[in-house]
């Protein structure tokens, strides 16, 4: 079953992430993805994330597919013009990828090349548009295509911005332009994304909660500081400083957030960053 | 100077759509250079406007919107003409609507599209900044322009790097899509905010033959 049907088909989703690396050996995240074969719907990868050069999700997505992988492919307005987002869309589609995240991008001042001309030609609401009209066989500029693609098309939010509404206005945008399913930032606030939900359930679309795995008090604390939205409540904090092993109460708090967050929404989206080794184990104890 | 082009007689019922009594403001300054605020464009559009059954308010001029003190003593200062109104329509560059947004809180649309910096640029530029990319939106986005407030110059914000009304990009700075946000709820127009946007022609930016041809866009001629 194709991940569109999976959505379709009312079913549980999950999916976890990888993110490619600065450097050209791949394995290690060829090994992370093994562990997640038959674990996860599908697998995100990641689209130059955090602003830092790294391999393409383009290709890492082509190698997934090529191992029987479901990818997932991200692609940010932040390197390329429309005519670069076209062209990947076009050249994924060809190398049977059939499902994208359209995202903004973080701005490159944030990464590692803070010297970089910032693109944001299209955005996350425009690149939506786009990708619908290239399934119509048309380009951005009205040329009729060859051949056109088909995508299952996602989208993010963040349940936890501040002021929300602003961020809600944009989610219903992405809706209105084509957005089939939304992986949302990091949730650590179940009573937040309560009322995130209970404001965007009109829409009938599919929700993944996002988890990203806490690797310490520090991280939590990093997060609560530098991370729009993200709110990580003292009691995790606490927990994550009195244990002996961090590695389990990650798992432990993960799999709890799971379970908390399941009867809410139609899905789970686990961002480990660097911890990927890890999601089979949160996924065993979250029961999934 | 900016130079800057009347939009289309269509755009401008578009954006005025809704609209019922309007004022018009027009610049002086290098607008009246460009002919995108003389008398006759003013005269041509009041006549279009009045058959479509709307009311003009009525005009005033200043010399340079970009002149805060101009402003002030020429505009602020015929409240009695203007305040009547649903909504101004400013024949200026993209800094003059900006301004004008800035001290009022009514709508203000723009009747231009500024093209390209020609030599000098307005006196006002410093907090109220225009790309002059020729794509002017500032009648969707509450007299705020997109371009230069926010650091992606997206059209449709904000991102997810918003942060209780500050940027992603530096502290302290804020988020052009929450100032955006802010004055359109204000002056109740958050259907605004809503709408998709259409995507910037860049192409407009480029200076046209006859434009790069004139003295004071090439002083060393």
């Amino acid at each position: 079953m194709s991940f569109k049907e999976k959505l379709k088909s009312g079913k549980f989703i999950i999916t976890s992430e990888v993110g490619p690396p600065k450097g050209t050996d791949i394995h290690v995240l060829l090994e992370d993805a093994e562990l997640l074969r038959g674990r996860v719907d599908a697998i995100n990868v990641t689209d130059l994330q955090s602003s830092v050069m790294r391999v393409g999700s383009l290709v890492v997505c082509h190698l997934l597919k090529q191992k029987g992988h479901e990818p997932i492919f991200q692609v940010t307005c932040r390197d390329r013009n429309r005519l670069a987002l076209q062209s990947d869309l076009l050249s994924a589609y060809v190398l049977g990828i059939e499902n994208v995240l359209a995202l903004t991008g973080d701005h490159p001042v944030l990464g590692d090349h803070p010297q970089a001309k910032p693109v944001f030609d299209l955005d996350s609401v425009s690149l939506i548009q786009a990708i619908r009209k290239l399934e119509a066989g048309y380009d951005l500029a009205d040329k009729e295509l060859q051949g056109k693609p088909k995508f299952c098309v996602g989208a993010v939010v963040n349940p936890g911005a501040e002021p929300l509404e602003p961020q809600l206005i944009k989610f219903e945008q992405k809706i209105r332009a084509g957005a089939e399913f939304i992986q949302t930032q990091a949730v650590y606030e179940t009573d937040k994304f309560v009322n995130f939900i209970e404001q965007v359930k009109q829409f009938k679309v599919p929700i993944f909660a996002g988890i990203v795995l806490l690797k310490s008090a520090g991280m939590a604390r990093f997060m609560n500081k530098n991370v729009a939205g993200v709110y990580v409540p003292d009691n995790l904090i606490k927990e994550m400083e009195q244990t002996k092993d961090k590695s389990a109460q990650s798992i432990e708090i993960a799999a709890r957030l799971i379970k908390e967050l399941k009867p809410l929404c139609q899905g789970i989206h686990i961002m480990p960053i660097g911890w990927d080794k890890k999601v089979p184990l949160v996924l065993d104890a979250a029961g999934l | 100077m900016l130079v800057s082009e009347l939009k289309s007689m269509d755009e401008i019922k578009e954006i005025l759509k809704q609209e019922q009594k309007i004022f018009f403001l027009a610049c002086l300054g290098c607008s009246d250079a460009c002919k995108s605020s003389s008398k006759e464009e003013l005269d041509n559009l009041e006549e279009a406007l009045k058959s479509d059954g709307k009311t003009i308010t009525g005009r005033v001029d200043v010399d340079f919107l970009c002149n805060k003190v101009l402003v002030k003593i020429k505009f602020l200062r015929n409240k009695d003409k203007w305040e009547g109104a649903d909504s101004i329509l400013v024949f200026s560059c993209g800094v003059g609507v900006q301004a004008v947004s800035k001290i009022i809180r009514k709508t203000v649309y723009p009747a231009a599209n500024t093209k390209n910096l020609g030599g000098f640029q307005g006196v006002w530029p410093g907090e109220e900044r225009c790309a002059q990319c020729g794509n002017c939106v500032l009648d969707l986005t509450a007299g705020i322009c997109p371009y230069t407030s926010c650091a992606k110059s997206m059209l449709n914000g904000p991102c997810g790097g918003s942060n209780e009304g500050e940027c992603e990009v530096e502290k302290g700075r804020d988020c052009g899509w929450y100032l955006i946000y802010e004055r359109l709820k204000a002056i109740n127009k958050l259907a605004d905010f809503k709408k998709i946007r259409p995507l910037r022609d860049h192409s407009r930016m480029l200076p046209k033959k006859e434009t790069r041809g004139l003295d004071f866009y090439a002083i060393d001629r």
